[in-house]
């Protein structure tokens, strides 16, 4: 294996090159997967990655359609056909995920892809489903802006989360929040999404200087100055808090400062959006007691369908440990509606699922129902956690019914006019002031 | 402990009130706990207030069992009962054991941040007379921060008997934030109150005159402001101190991290791109050295680290060792190729770690006497940075012993300054080379340890820290262990000085732009050695 490497990496130096030496090992482990055989079974596409720096993340979600798969073929599978899976590893490298996505579709001819996590590999794989015309569930809250006529969006939008957290923190409950810290990675999703509550907190009357803004590189570890800060500007009399979009690695080392600088949930409750049970593994959370999260999912959500998937999932892994995260459950939720759009539309052909989604329900594990909309996004609840001492969540607040996802956020002045309507006007950016497709 | 002493202080004063007017205090006390049934944090907030204003000798016992995640309530019934630790039941009302209800018709009493704030302000008004001098301090630092005013009386009486100097500041402190909140105190009072505060001069009192509001009296604002004013120019100056030390931290975890780099890339001169996976080795050995303590002897896991550093040190230097015999001793004088033969040992590290251990973050837990933190004067200094600061001098210094002073350190030298005489003199030097990979490795594994206690332990650790440490190394000057010293300090204490302006994107960025410049200018960087090493 050792000279294998080698011996590739010393070919003609291209990154290219390095990077199949590098995916090659990883493909080595997918390739022990079942391999196509026999013709008439449907063919499901899973775009994870299964190395790299985001394989902390969506390796899980891989092996829960993985154990989705395998409980749909018990139970006889898809229009009398098998379901089979088809794993390729992206290697949390943007480009491979363009090129991962091709090989799935045109080589591999699947009906439908569950895959991509960040923003960026998302937007790397648009084209691809475009040209090709093939099927995407997007299982990750994400900044919204976005409707496509490939893509399923599972996750939740801004509206799903960000905005009703912000909502508890300013309520009594919450601690009426008067000044806000808005902390993330520098990249697309805590960008636009900070643009968003910018606009939502200006437009509930929080003043320019009671709003501090402050991005951080990826994988960001030296948390000092900028836990000293959040501190300093919480020292102005007024009530603080902090919405996190922090992706990532960054926040283990983020918590820990925190806890290490006395920070408690009580003087200054930071609430993030991507810091889940899957996240908090790394850490010991007795410091971070009362910290918050905004999740449509909690494992902790006492619901029979709940501790059904739980113990499935667990019996599934063989750990009785393993958590289930947010993420997890859009897969379930987007695996169960694509299963009821195929039967609905008697056809895997891309075109007559995609019409047959909207519309589709599938139960949500903690309770209620969620539907897809005609701008491919889901209703789904918002509930606010807070940390416990066992690195599970406790939900304080939940909304009190489902929310319709936005594929266009209400608050930003160059979207508020915008629709996705994939059923009526045939349109992801519809200008409903105008009456005008794409503008 | 501390809980059955406040109990028993709680039962003395509350017996001392029944004594007094025993009906009417528990009737206030009944109709209280009633706001515990409702399931509304707001009624459970308002309860709080108003179980430890009952005076009841059970107040403090329910606020704690509360705070404990253990007080449960009947709905249906209106009743509410405390679940002792070890699965008891009493009744809240009388603290009587509570006959025939059953655990499982009983709901926890939920709680959350706002649940939470009044807890620590009603514990820190009814602990301000516990006669354990730590619990007062913590209770006026409590009632400080809640500006309780009802405790006012309280707070002077224990004012009046206080003994420990300490604890007299903390509680004169709480009694000034109390004034200060209070809307019956008189402008005069306040004034003096906000001097006391002006005193204390930290974050916390800026924050508590801040919160003055607009619509008092013109001459307490005028004094607030003047006060705040007076503690901004403190806080300005403690920043830059606090600045220098955050560098200083920065820079003994570059110079932590670099200081394996320093010898296998610095001494060796060998590109090893998998000198972050000896870190990330190290930090694994840690974490399993922690699981096998949890596992079998929980009560040396404060000792943990300790283990783990030689162990840490073992395990990466041998597989340091192993791979220099089996991959780079090939490709001596061949730096392209051995860019890229160790970076693909690196990945497949990773990727080993990964199958082993899982791709999640792993739990590093942190020893007591790294948790926490203590106030020097207006900065606050953690324990971990602290040790962490001492552990990278410490391993600096024994590095340098090594090289200096020890038999293994002379032939290293020697075989690094000029190889064929050397080998000329006997000097082993193909086994020197795998020795000396192998202490650069180890001491990597070492780095480790250290890091595991802030940053996640997880397989892609050390690809954040390959491309600081070979600019540590590469800006200090190849082949000098003080240059890699001095030169991560300059690049952690530049670099805290440029985040508070610049934010830590820009900062980094101008941290490199300046590196380029000065490499521009100093290719072999700030210590370039002199003479015939040069050559080598």
């Amino acid at each position: 294996m050792l000279k294998t490497i080698v011996s590739a990496a010393m070919r003609p130096m291209s990154r290219r090159s390095l990077l199949a030496a590098s995916a090659g090992l990883a493909m080595g482990l997918a390739a022990a997967l079942p391999s196509a055989k026999a013709q008439d079974t449907i063919k499901v596409g899973i775009l994870h990655s299964l190395s790299g720096t985001m394989a902390i993340s969506e390796t899980t979600l891989k092996d829960v359609m993985l154990m989705l798969i395998d409980e749909q073929n018990k139970k006889g599978g898809v229009l009398g056909k098998k379901l089979e899976a088809v794993v390729v590893d992206p290697a949390s490298n943007w480009p491979l995920f363009a090129e991962k996505a091709r090989e799935l579709i045109s080589k591999d001819k699947v009906s439908v892809v569950f895959g991509c996590w960040t923003s960026v590999s998302r937007k790397s794989v648009l084209p691809v489903f475009k040209e090709l015309n093939s099927i995407l569930f997007y299982p990750v809250q994400y900044e919204g802006e976005e409707s496509e006529r490939n893509v399923f969006y599972t996750g939740a939008a801004p509206n799903q989360q960000a905005i009703p957290a912000v909502d508890y923190l300013m309520s009594k409950d919450g601690g009426e929040v008067k000044r806000w810290v808005l902390a993330g990675t520098d990249y697309v999703y805590p960008r636009t999404t900070n643009k968003i509550l910018e606009a939502y907190l200006k437009s509930k009357g929080v003043k320019q200087e009671d709003i501090m803004i402050n991005y951080t590189p990826f994988g960001h570890s030296d948390w000092q100055t900028i836990v000293a800060d959040i501190k300093k500007f919480g020292s102005a009399g007024k009530k603080t808090a902090v919405v996190s979009t922090i992706n990532g690695d960054a926040n283990v080392p983020f918590y820990k400062e925190l806890g290490n600088q006395g920070i408690k949930a009580t003087d200054i409750p930071v609430v993030a959006f991507s810091v889940g049970e899957e996240e908090l593994a790394g850490i010991d959370t007795k410091p971070l007691l009362g910290h918050l999260a905004a999740w449509n999912y909690f494992q902790s959500i006492d619901t029979p369908l709940n501790k059904e998937y739980i113990a499935k999932w667990q019996a599934y892994t063989k750990n009785p440990k393993r958590t289930f995260n947010d993420p997890m459950e859009a897969h379930v939720i987007g695996f169960n509606m694509w299963v009821k759009a195929v039967e609905k539309a008697k056809s895997t052909d891309a075109d007559k699922v995609i019409e047959a989604l909207p519309g589709t329900e599938a139960p949500n594990l903690t309770g209620g129902t969620s539907k897809m909309l005609p701008n491919h996004h889901i209703t789904k609840p918002v509930f606010i956690g807070e940390v416990r001492g066992d690195g599970q969540f406790d939900v304080v607040w939940k909304t009190p019914g489902l929310v319709p996802g936005d594929a266009w956020s209400k608050e930003l002045p160059e979207s508020k006019d915008l629709i996705g309507d994939w059923v009526d006007k045939k349109c992801g950016n519809y200008n409903t002031k105008t009456n005008k497709c794409g503008s | 402990m501390g809980c059955v002493r406040g109990l028993l202080i709680a039962c003395v004063v509350g017996l001392g009130m029944i004594l007094s007017a025993g009906a009417a205090h528990a009737q206030t006390y009944e109709s209280a706990l009633a706001g515990f049934t409702t399931d509304s944090f707001a009624d459970t907030d308002a309860a709080v207030g108003a179980v430890a204003a009952s005076g009841s000798p059970l107040a403090l016992q329910v606020i704690d069992t509360l705070q404990a995640g253990r007080l449960m309530f009947n709905a249906e019934a209106k009743k509410v009962y405390l679940r002792e630790a070890s699965g008891a039941i009493l009744d809240a009302a009388t603290g009587q054991a509570a006959s025939g209800v059953s655990a499982d018709s009983l709901k926890p009493v939920r709680v959350n941040n706002r649940v939470r704030r009044a807890i620590e302000a009603a514990v820190g008004s009814l602990t301000l007379l516990s006669p354990d001098p730590g619990k007062r301090l913590e209770a006026a630092r409590a009632v400080f921060k809640s500006r309780e005013t009802s405790a006012l009386k309280t707070l002077n009486a224990a004012i009046d008997k206080e003994t420990d100097s300490r604890v007299k500041q903390a509680l004169i402190e709480a009694r000034a934030a109390a004034i200060i909140s209070s809307p019956d105190a008189s402008p005069s009072e306040k004034i003096d109150a906000i001097a006391v505060i002006r005193d204390r001069g930290d974050q916390d009192a800026r924050g508590l005159l801040a919160s003055i509001p607009d619509s008092a009296n013109e001459e307490v604002k005028k004094s607030a402001a003047s006060a705040i004013s007076s503690i901004d120019t403190n806080l300005a100056m403690w920043s830059m101190v606090q600045n220098a030390w955050y560098g200083l931290s920065l820079g003994s975890v570059l110079l932590l991290a670099a200081i394996g780099l320093a010898i296998t890339f610095g001494v060796m001169g060998v590109i090893n791109m998998a000198h972050g996976e000896m870190v990330m080795l190290g930090a694994y050995t840690t974490f399993t050295v922690q699981e096998l303590i949890r596992t079998y002897n929980p009560a040396l896991f404060d000792y943990s680290l300790l283990f783990a550093v030689p162990l840490a040190f073992i395990v990466a230097g041998l597989v340091g060792i192993v791979i220099e015999r089996g991959v780079i001793r090939f490709l001596y004088g061949r730096p392209l190729e051995t860019l890229l033969a160790t970076w693909g040992i690196s990945l497949i590290i990773q990727q080993a770690i990964r199958t082993i251990y899982g791709a999640n973050n792993r739990e590093v837990g942190a020893p007591s006497w790294m948790s926490g933190a203590f106030e020097l004067g207006g900065i606050t200094i953690t324990y971990n940075r602290l040790w962490i600061i001492c552990f990278t001098l410490a391993v600096f210094v024994a590095l340098l012993g090594v090289l200096r002073l020890t038999r293994l350190g002379l032939e290293m030298r020697a075989v690094t300054q000029n190889r064929t005489m050397a080998a000329s003199m006997g000097i082993r030097t193909a086994r020197i080379d795998a020795l000396t990979f192998g202490l650069g490795s180890g001491i990597a594994g070492i780095a480790g340890v250290a890091l595991s206690q802030i940053d996640n332990v997880s397989p892609n650790l050390g690809q954040g820290y390959i491309i600081d440490s070979f600019m540590v190394v590469v800006f200090g000057g190849v082949g000098n262990l003080w240059g890699t010293l001095v030169g991560a300090f300059t690049l952690g204490i530049a670099n805290k000085f440029l985040e508070p302006y610049a934010g830590a994107v820009l900062g980094k960025i101008a941290i490199l732009v300046l590196i380029i410049l000065f490499i521009q200018k100093r290719p072999r960087g700030l210590f370039a050695l002199k003479g015939r090493a040069v050559e080598a």
